[in-house]
């Protein structure tokens, strides 16, 4: 167990290390110079000058590297330009609203997801198989923008029950939090329930022509307790595989989603330092997305260790 | 004699799809500490007989005549959940592959445990404790450690042990035995049938045993049914299949028979092979493979004729060869 966890850390180490390089020199890819890509056209060469100071691109590549590195070891991720604060506060602040927006659309997809899966495995080949099967494919279809806009008309624009956009935290109202959270939720959760339905599904009937369901069988254990203790727990590994796939899926979802219900999460951040250059927002944003990819993995591999315990001796 | 505990009555069973025959006009009794060896071929349909006794049929299959008793009640006409409940309460099984057979994520103790906990109503304390005591008695040495092991922390001999120990925990009063040696080591082999033969005796069970092995036949079982390609050949005391074999078929079998120290491996020295499911012959299923067939053979499939006392052979040579 041990070693299969040292093992996945160094893998995801090495990638954090690529993704370092790669965000470090991001910078080096923009046409002409960073900093008067910022600045307006109209900027006078000194502006330009104090800026490139200012980011560190004066100094020798080098010393850019090390500054750099022992910058990001310290968890700084340096200076927003449009902001002037620093790039690791401004994530963090927006860190709780991402990832409630995240965490819920999970928690939904998850567990409606899973269990339709079940549903139609159970009932393969049935009319209700069938039916929940099409739904999923239809879910699986529909733009989460586009899904989101039409929420929108439909819950705030017409019926009036539910907010246009923006965001409560459930520090200010529990319930305002709730209402602000529940439409972009959704719009996000849908494509993932057709997608993990369907995994559920597949996996599930894989298990479920097994040997040892009919042992279970021969016991004369109910439908549902085969299902729920034989069936369910070894199709568990599929089913967090696609979790997994599914946590990063939704955190890159947000960033769209953030923008038709205007919620200031981080995907608003990244869109916003995209737009105007904000090189070190980008830089930092893309380490920290790789982070959180990362430790999603993390996660999801240890998860496979304490469902299956062959995994544990890989 | 005593009330057979299992009555099986001219069944037939056919795949869903083409309602081809699998198995044709099988019947058979059984009576309590009775153990009845089914013997035949790959593919002569020995485990599909043993799932329809179950009410475990895959659907790709299905019952379409006959019937099955069980202490006197008819389980056809029962309910998938009534035939369900049966299973782990009157009967249980051994299936012939301990490798796939387990649950690969769930501790073996508690494979056991379940069918105590949900089938017998114990609490979880005293389940743990008759699995240890059942674990002793199927000689699995370390019983409360192993108990927490998971499948593939056990040897094949182990997992057959644990099967056993399952089809134990539920009491039954008829086993089914599917070849539960044929995948093990030949020293295994002979500790797991003894173990068998033991528990059969100790509790009384009726026990019916499928092999494709006449040396098993030979050591454990009262009676032996010869299956060919679905169809009963023989039925006969154990004894008497050895001494005074009737069908042509039994007689192939005994002589393509490896020695008794030999190793115990399919039997394949049969010349010709077994007719496929959907192309079987018009008449004796055997006929195209038999050496003494005539006539009549290919017209019809021959019915049982009695030649001895509980003795009987689906030949229409019976008399002559005899
Ligand atoms: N699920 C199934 N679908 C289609 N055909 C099947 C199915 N199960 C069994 N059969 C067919 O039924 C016939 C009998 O199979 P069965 O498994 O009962 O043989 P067996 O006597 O147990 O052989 P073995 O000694 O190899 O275990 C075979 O021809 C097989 O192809
Ligand atoms: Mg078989």
């Amino acid at each position: 167990m041990l070693g299969f966890l040292t093992r996945r850390l160094a893998g995801a180490f090495l990638v954090l290390l690529l993704v370092s390089v790669l965000s470090f020199g991001i910078i080096w890819l923009v046409p002409g110079d960073p900093a008067a890509v910022f600045l307006d056209a109209g900027a006078t060469p000194d502006q330009v000058e104090r800026l490139r100071r200012e980011l560190g691109l004066d100094k020798p590549l080098a010393m850019q590297v090390v500054e750099w590195y022992s910058r990001i070891l310290k968890g700084d991720l340096g200076r927003s330009i449009l902001l002037s604060r620093g790039v690791t506060e401004a994530i963090i602040e927006r860190l709780p609203v991402t990832l409630s927006l995240a965490g819920i659309s999970l928690v939904l997809s998850v567990v409606a997801g899973v269990a339709a899966g079940m549903v139609a495995a159970t009932k393969h080949g049935q009319p209700v198989d069938q039916a929940v099967m099409a739904g999923a494919l239809f879910g699986l279809s529909i733009p989460e923008f586009w899904l989101g806009l039409v929420l929108i008309v439909v819950f705030a624009v017409q019926l009036g029950v539910l907010p246009t956009g923006g965001f409560v935290p459930p520090t200010e109202s529990i319930t305002g939090w709730i209402r602000s959270i529940t439409l972009p939720a959704i719009a996000l959760a849908v494509v993932h329930m057709g997608f993990i339905a369907r995994m559920t599904r597949a996996a599930l009937l894989e298990v479920l022509s097994q040997d040892f369901i009919r042992t279970a069988d021969s016991k004369g254990l109910t439908r549902l307790h085969i299902l729920l203790r034989h069936g369910l727990p070894n199709a568990l590994i599929p089913i967090l595989t696609v979790t997994g796939i599914v946590a990063g899926s939704l955190l890159g979802g947000t960033v769209i989603i953030e923008q038709v219900f205007s919620i200031p999460g981080v995907g608003r951040l990244i869109i916003g330092a995209i737009l105007s250059r904000d090189f070190p927002v980008i830089q930092g944003g893309l380490l920290f997305v790789a982070l959180v990819y990362l430790t999603i993995n993390l996660l999801v591999d240890i998860c496979y260790a304490i469902v299956d315990p062959r995994v544990r001796l890989e | 004699m005593p009330a057979p505990l299992l009555r099986v009555d001219g069944l037939e069973v056919a795949l869903a799809s083409t309602g081809a025959t699998i198995i044709e006009e099988v019947s058979l009794s059984l009576e309590p500490g009775e153990t009845l060896g089914v013997v035949g071929e790959s593919g002569s349909g020995k485990s599909v007989l043993a799932l329809t006794v179950m009410g475990l049929l895959p659907r790709a299959l299905a019952r379409t005549r006959g019937n099955i008793q069980l202490g006197g009640d008819e389980l056809t006409t029962l309910s998938p959940d009534a035939w369900r409940d049966r299973r782990g309460r009157d009967m249980a099984m051994i299936f012939q592959e301990p490798m796939t057979a387990l649950n690969p994520v769930m501790r073996v103790g508690h494979q056991v445990e379940e069918v105590l906990m949900n089938r017998r109503g114990m609490s979880a304390g005293d389940a743990r404790r008759r699995a240890t005591a059942l674990f002793e008695r199927v000689e699995i040495p370390e019983p409360a450690r192993r108990l927490a092991a998971f499948p593939h922390e056990l040897s094949g001999g182990m997992r057959q042990r644990v099967m056993i120990t399952i089809a134990l925990a539920a009491e039954p009063r008829l086993l089914i035995a599917d070849e539960p040696t044929t995948a093990l080591d030949v020293t295994i082999q002979a500790q797991i049938l003894d173990l068998l033969r033991d528990l059969q005796k100790e509790r009384g069970l009726a026990l019916l045993l499928i092999t494709h092995d006449l040396g098993v036949i030979a050591e454990i079982t009262d009676r032996v049914l010869v299956l060919y390609a679905g169809r009963v050949a023989e039925v006969a005391p154990a004894r008497l299949i050895f001494d005074a074999p009737a069908h042509p078929y039994t007689r192939a079998l005994l002589a393509s028979r490896p020695a008794l120290t030999g190793p115990r491996d399919r039997l394949v020295s049969i010349e010709g092979a077994v007719p496929s499911v959907g192309a079987m012959p018009p008449g004796c299923r055997f006929a195209p493979r038999c050496s003494f067939a005539i006539g009549p053979c290919m017209t019809a499939p021959p019915a049982l004729i009695a030649c001895a006392e509980r003795h009987a052979a689906a030949c229409v040579r019976v008399g002559e060869l005899g």
